[in-house]
């Protein structure tokens, strides 16, 4: 791979994996705040308001960070890739316009309203700001997700001249990944979102165990991630089967299959060795693979070797177990969790502090998963249609390693400074909230409520 | 029907749309070493509701440019490399530094504060560089760097234009009077970059010296530089009557003049979107997917006006405070 490729890689890479952090949060924790904001509506309880105010700040900071990491992006399919939009453009170019369309103006425009127009609005146009900000985050996601996938499994396309063009829109939205893709997704932003509240608010409760807000959120998290984490294992398996059947070779990377064969053992553990195509200190499940992914213990499954066109074994095979092992984890402390705050029990400090320990869970998986997929696709940049190496333009190593710099520079500081606010606002940022008005909206700040 | 066309004029309104409205924003965040602490509260929560949708029309359009010229998307960008990243790191730091100054206490406020000013600075400034090195078609050399750092640099004296335009409408008392000043500086400033384009420009290429200078056309064209300098005098004298009924119109004559300069633009350019290199039907994407777009577009963009003014109007009045309130 020459420098120019590499450095092209690693700062999209960069810059999409910094990216996907924040989306993933918003997406979810915009239902959430629409959930908590009706919750206030109806019971007007200020510890309801409390935990809304709270948890909105959240939830400007973690978008503006996706907003600005977003429009950095959007730059970089030029600057990076340019032969992608000339070669798909036809096809890409209305995705991501119908994404700009449809859901950035709807949510930036009315967050504006959801964050500061609390008490200017009727309680309904409040409301409805709110829905809109959590539906928008949502159609974006459909959107951008329906290009990913069209990338991994492409349909619906045509040659015309020396660019793929859409024969049938219908083919290339729900092309045969999506609707799995989508759903992986969404429901992983709900996990994150759920093990974000569950651990903020145990942090919060650390600092006070008395805080009812912090106590509801804890619940509510805990109770959330326990019922979806079970839909997200049956759905990330249906992810899986479709992955085998569209693109065989990323399953053999994940498995680290080197050789086609029947009754395939799946590798618990190894080290996958690219050189001599073997894994070596392998412990393995006789037949678990065929399986898992065939249900039928002889089956046969395609190795490495059956692919021309294969991607790194290693990155793909350890990112696919880092993500399952996390989600076990995460499962077996959501269920303890529901089991431990039952009956408006608050946990002890020990709990507490797992509970924290396991904050951004969410983010940590989602990475490993988004490399699974990405890095499974390679060297495709859209399976069997554009190679990676292809698609990269002109700009030297020099402009690149000088604008990579820039960039890890800039989201270290960012990064640093997001997790000081969110520590801040969950410690003393929620004592502080607690000494605001106990009542909200349009007719409190009227003086008639 | 001439689709690149169409979407040339789109482009064209996106990206006036996102100069007029974020260069507001971009505007207030330069100024705010020049005013007091409690003066920068009330600056930052004029343009809190609306930093983020305004922002919106510069994705817009480079997506614009992305789905109907990927051609020139490619050229440009790629020309353009290192001041986009600069303009990107500077526009991260302006749009975080807003959300965490309003957390942060002690010294960390100072920070953000100061970082929220070096972000709308480097990021307008980058904006003019990069539309000095695009009018010149990317030459290389001495004088056409220096060039486009004054465009450069005169951006960012437009930008505090409009800028102190917005803070004339959107405050009162002392920091009002202050935003007259500011503005005043900033029509001089812009004086200065818009006759320095309007030399430029035809200095180095002669298809725009052609397009100007032509008799009798030259003529009918020589009322757009009459009508900015109408603009420019409707702002200076508006200015002073700053604290009644007429708080819009230092604002709107910033929005005139920013116009009128684009209009001017656009026909100096036209019809290339790379000068003298790339036509907009050389560079327009296959006419099958922009005719999806254009579609989506029909339909969606009033939709995006309309609740766009309903958000100006939900936030209309003198801004205070706190932004909470």
């Amino acid at each position: 791979m020459d420098d120019a490729l590499f450095l092209a890689r690693a700062q999209f890479g960069l810059n999409i994996g910094f990216h996907i952090l924040f989306p993933t949060l918003t997406i979810a924790l915009g239902w959430f705040l629409f959930g908590f904001r009706i919750a206030y509506q109806r019971t007007r309880d200020p510890a309801w308001l409390a935990t809304y105010r709270l948890w909105v700040k959240v939830y400007a900071l973690s978008f503006a960070m996706g907003v600005v990491s977003g429009i950095t992006m959007s730059f970089q399919f030029g600057t990076n890739w340019p032969r992608f939009m000339t070669s798909v453009g036809a096809i890409a170019g209305p995705l991501l316009s119908y994404e700009v369309l449809t859901a950035f103006f709807l949510e930036a425009t009315f967050l504006g309203v959801m964050l500061f127009g609390m008490n200017r609005v009727p309680d309904w146009v409040h409301i409805t700001s709110t829905f809109l900000v959590a539906f928008g985050t949502t159609v974006s996601a459909f959107w951008i997700l329906a290009l990913n996938s069209w990338m991994h499994t492409p349909t619906g396309h045509v040659l015309d001249g020396n660019q793929w063009i859409a024969a049938d829109w219908w083919a290339v939205i729900f092309n045969p990944s999506f609707p799995y893709r989508l759903a992986h997704m969404l429901l992983a932003s709900a996990l994150t979102a759920s093990f974000v509240i569950a651990g903020l608010s145990a942090w919060r409760l650390l600092r006070d165990r008395f805080d009812n807000g912090a106590r509801w959120t804890l619940r509510a998290g805990l109770l959330a991630a326990a019922g979806v984490i079970p839909v997200q294992v049956f759905v990330g398996d249906l992810h899986g089967l479709n992955t085998l059947e569209h693109q065989p070779a990323k399953i053999a990377a994940m498995e680290a299959i080197w050789n086609t064969e029947r009754g395939v053992p799946l590798v618990l553990f190894a080290i996958p060795d690219e050189k001599h195509k073997r894994n070596d200190y392998a412990i393995e499940l006789p037949y678990g693979a065929s399986l898992i992914l065939k249900h039928d213990a002889r089956a046969e499954l395609k190795g490495i070797d059956a692919f021309p066109d294969h991607p790194p074994v290693a990155p793909v095979f350890f990112a696919f177990r880092a993500m399952v092992g996390i989600g076990v984890l995460m499962l077996v402390i959501a269920w303890w969790g529901v089991w431990i705050t039952r009956k408006k029990r608050v946990p002890p400090p020990w709990a507490l502090w797992i509970f924290a320990a396991f904050t951004f869970s969410g983010w940590v998986a989602t990475l490993c998963g988004w490399i699974v997929t990405e890095v499974g696709r390679q060297p495709w940049l859209v399976t069997g249609v554009l190679r990676t190496a292809d698609a990269v333009g002109d700009v030297s190593g020099a402009a690149l390693g000088a604008s990579l710099t820039g960039y890890i520079l800039t989201y270290a500081t960012l990064f640093v400074a997001y997790m000081v606010v969110l520590t801040h606002l969950s410690g003393k940022g929620a004592d502080k909230v607690k000494e605001e008005p106990t009542a909200a909206g349009f007719a409190a700040a009227k003086g008639t409520d | 029907m001439d689709l690149p066309l169409i979407f040339m004029v789109l482009m064209g309104v996106s990206v006036l749309a996102y100069v007029v409205l974020d260069g507001y924003d971009l505007g207030v965040g330069m100024l705010m070493p020049a005013a007091t602490d409690d003066e920068q509260s009330f600056m930052v929560s004029s343009i809190g509701p609306f930093w983020d949708a305004n922002e919106t029309w510069l994705v817009l359009g480079v997506g614009i440019l992305l789905a109907a010229f990927p051609a020139a998307h490619g050229i440009v960008l790629q020309a353009l490399y290192l001041p986009v990243v600069a303009m990107l790191v500077g526009l991260m730091f302006r749009g975080v530094a807003f959300e965490l100054r309003v957390k942060a206490e002690g010294w960390h406020r100072q920070m953000w504060n100061w970082l929220f000013w070096a972000g709308s600075f480097l990021a307008s400034f980058s904006q003019g560089f990069m539309l000095g090195r695009y009018i010149t078609g990317f030459d290389q050399g001495f004088g056409y760097w220096l060039f486009a750092m004054l465009v450069g640099a005169s951006l960012c004296g437009g930008y505090v234009l409009l800028g102190a335009g917005w803070l004339i409408l959107k405050t009162e008392g002392e920091l009002q009077k202050k935003a007259v000043k500011w503005a005043r500086w900033g029509l001089l400033w812009v004086a200065l970059g818009v006759a320095l384009v309007s030399l430029g420009t035809p200095l180095v290429s002669e298809t725009v010296r052609d397009k100007w200078f032509d008799f009798p056309r030259t003529l009918w064209l020589m009322l757009l530089p009459a009508a900015t300098l109408a603009a420019g005098w409707w702002l200076w004298r508006s200015a002073a009557l700053a604290g009644g009924r007429s708080d819009w119109q230092p604002y709107a004559a910033g929005v005139t003049i920013f116009t009128l300069a684009f209009l001017g633009l656009a026909y100096s350019l036209f019809p290339y979107v790379v000068i003298d290199r790339m036509t907009i039907w050389e560079a327009a994407a296959h006419p099958s997917g922009l005719k999806v777009v254009l579609a989506g577009a029909a339909v969606v963009l009033p939709f995006i006006v309309g609740y766009t003014i309903l958000a100006y109007r939900v936030f209309r009045g003198k801004a205070s405070r706190s932004l909470y309130d």
